[in-house]
């Protein structure tokens, strides 16, 4: 651990920012000085769409509706998509992972079992399968896609908290005397939470992409604007010829998001690796 | 079995006592026996140690008698704790011993301390598991360890993790937390294999301190003779799972009994033999403790074997000092053993014979 380790990088750090501005953005949406993404900017003698001006920066759409706020409006919905998505794949599938590669024996068999079985249902269908079956509210669609991401973090879990669980600190941990749910929440998790980190961000652009995929199906949230539906919005051929930026904006904003949450999530599964290797 | 039960009596009340003690792991391949019908006395105060080559069964022993055992494991026998039966007790009852009336200090301290939490709060746990100590009890409490492990800047390392540390540091810290509780016995399961030599000593060093000052009874278990030499009041040998040899330590140097302890003695290299002497190496591997051998399990690497060895296993028995037992039907010191050692000393086998 002396050597000079390399940090994170500017690019890392670049993302993060990236993050950050866009949370923000999303969250305090109703107080910027944005235009309404609601109201109609029909201007006299000129039909919408208008492209790109110095009052429209990334012009209006078919009904003459502000690009950019709608993109920013949709942001909201988006991450809390993605954010609720991932966090419910993290609470069960890492439950289930964690409790699965502590515990071994028959708790391990019964989740494998569960996790296989979600990993070989295809995702869109199981997708199309809820959102038909249920509604389309915003915790319907974020749980669908966290549905989709408990195998995959249950299993990354699972074999942290293997190699972990194999580690003499977690028999010391026993020899003192410690419960297993102390050595769970104590020793185990600690140490598990940073892979599963990396993967949550990871997690969360997969939720935030395939969220667009949902809207593309006309399955996606039905009320509010999101990412997907904006694309949707500009994404047939007439309109993608005569008035790309109605999709551009939506997709650039997606692109960044996304590309930042990899990058990031990238970033920090590498350098945790190289802790664990110098530790 | 009379004889060794004899052995075992005398003197005050063992703190804890061993007997028949077996320990089977089942595995894809079968069944492991590697602890095979152990009896044991460790006294309070007392050190002993339990020596023997890797995969002879010390480690799990220890563990064993600790109750510290994977699940696949199975337990037989009998492990008296002051009066209770620590056989067949579930975990959650045993968590009640562990920490507080028994302890560990694991053979690598890189491993056994958990890398994202800090040195204080590792030893803080078990005072606030069972002393139930307040946060700022605990800590002062960890900083007192600390000092009575003799770690420099202690105020520092509290707040430190375990990678910032070196290696004898760490095992101080891990040795700080097993004496935390103030534990009755100590389990040292190869404290200072992982450790460089000039630490090693300093460690052993303060184990057995803090064995005197607390009357805390420790069992070292360790592949070196040379490590149990100053640090033990006696010695178990093993081999293949069960006990080949136990002596009070002065006892067994002075008076080997077993070839394969005399084996064991003579792999120790010396200073001042000639420079590139040879070192003596027990030749073969410890045996499968799947399918053991028939009689004697050392037999098939003992020089001085004989038909009998390999057929009928001897039991330990007594030498003119009760405390000192083995189990070998041509003992060092025997008619046939210098009969052996002679031939063996003109086919050139020993050059040097060093007794």
């Amino acid at each position: 651990m002396t050597a000079a380790r390399r940090g994170l990088g500017f690019g890392f750090w670049l993302s993060i920012s990236w993050l950050i501005v866009i949370s923000l953005a999303a969250i305090f949406a109703p107080w910027l000085p944005l235009k309404d993404p609601g109201e109609n900017y029909i201007v006299a003698g000129a039909r919408p769409p208008y492209g790109p001006s110095s009052t429209h920066w990334l012009g209006t759409d078919q009904d003459a509706r502000d690009v950019f706020a709608r993109t920013i409006f949709g942001a909201r919905t988006s991450l809390v998509i993605g954010f609720g998505a991932i966090s419910f794949g993290i609470i069960l599938g890492g439950t289930l992972g964690v409790l699965s590669g502590y515990f071994r024996g028959w708790t391990d068999r019964i989740a494998s079992i569960v996790m296989l079985i979600l990993l070989s249902f295809p995702g869109l269908i199981l997708a199309i399968l809820i959102t038909a079956l249920l509604d389309r509210g915003l915790a319907t669609i974020a749980i669908t896609l966290g549905i989709l991401g408990v195998a995959p973090v249950g299993r990354l879990a699972r074999a942290s908290t293997l190699v972990f669980a194999e580690r003499d600190f977690v028999t010391a941990a026993r020899a003192i005397g410690s419960s297993n749910r102390r050595i769970i929440v104590r020793e185990l998790l600690p140490n598990v939470v940073i892979p599963m980190a990396a993967l949550s961000l990871l997690g969360m652009a997969i939720a935030i992409v395939a969220e667009g995929g949902l809207a593309f199906l006309g399955l996606s949230v039905d009320e509010g604007v999101t990412w997907g539906k904006l694309i949707l919005l500009g994404a047939g051929t007439r309109d993608l010829e005569r008035a790309p930026w109605i999709s551009f904006g939506p997709i650039s904003m997606l692109f960044l998001t996304v590309l930042a949450l990899n990058y990031a999530g990238d970033r920090l599964r590498d350098y945790f690796d190289v802790k664990d290797i110098t530790l | 079995m009379s004889q060794t039960q004899a052995s075992l009596r005398g003197g005050p009340e063992p703190l804890v006592s061993v007997r028949g003690l077996r320990t089977l792991f089942a595995t894809e391949r079968g069944l492991v026996r590697a602890v095979d019908g152990v009896d044991l006395n460790i006294h309070k105060g007392r050190s002993l140690g339990i020596v023997g080559e890797s995969g002879c069964g010390k480690t799990v022993l220890s563990r064993s008698i600790m109750g510290l055992l994977p699940s696949t494991a199975h337990r037989e026998g009998s492990v008296r704790y002051e009066g209770h039966e620590l056989v067949g007790k579930s975990v959650g009852s045993m968590r009640r011993f562990w920490g507080q009336e028994m302890s560990m200090v694991f053979q690598n301290p890189m491993v056994s301390l958990n890398p994202v939490m800090r040195i204080g709060e590792q030893i803080a746990e078990p005072l606030r598991i069972h002393l139930g100590m307040s946060r700022s009890d605990a800590r002062d409490t960890a900083l007192q360890l600390l000092e009575e492990v003799r770690i420099p800047e202690p105020k520092r390392r509290l707040r430190q993790y375990a990678h910032e540390l070196s290696g004898g540091m760490r095992q101080r810290v891990v040795i700080a937390i097993a004496l935390s509780c103030g534990p009755a016995i100590l389990f040292a399961d190869e404290p200072t294999t992982a450790l460089d030599v000039t630490v090693q000593s300093q460690i052993l060093d303060l184990i057995a301190e803090r064995r005197q000052d607390r009357n805390m009874a420790v069992v070292l278990v360790t592949h070196d003779l040379g490590v149990v030499a100053g640090h033990t009041n006696e010695i178990a040998v093993m081999y293949a799972g069960k006990i080949v040899e136990r002596a009070p330590t002065n006892e067994l140097f002075a008076n080997v009994k077993m070839p394969y302890t005399r084996s064991l003695l003579r792999s120790i290299p010396r200073l001042d033999d000639d420079p590139h002497t040879r070192l003596h190496a027990i030749s073969g591997r410890p045996p499968d403790l799947i399918d053991p051998p028939s009689g004697c399990r050392f037999a098939p690497r003992c020089a001085y074997a004989r038909e009998r060895c390999h057929v009928e296993a001897p039991p330990l028995q007594p030498t003119e000092n009760p405390d000192h037992v083995y189990a070998c039907w041509y003992p060092v010191g025997s008619a046939e053993f210098f009969e052996r050692e002679e031939e063996l000393v003109a086919t050139g086998v020993h050059v040097r014979g060093r007794q």
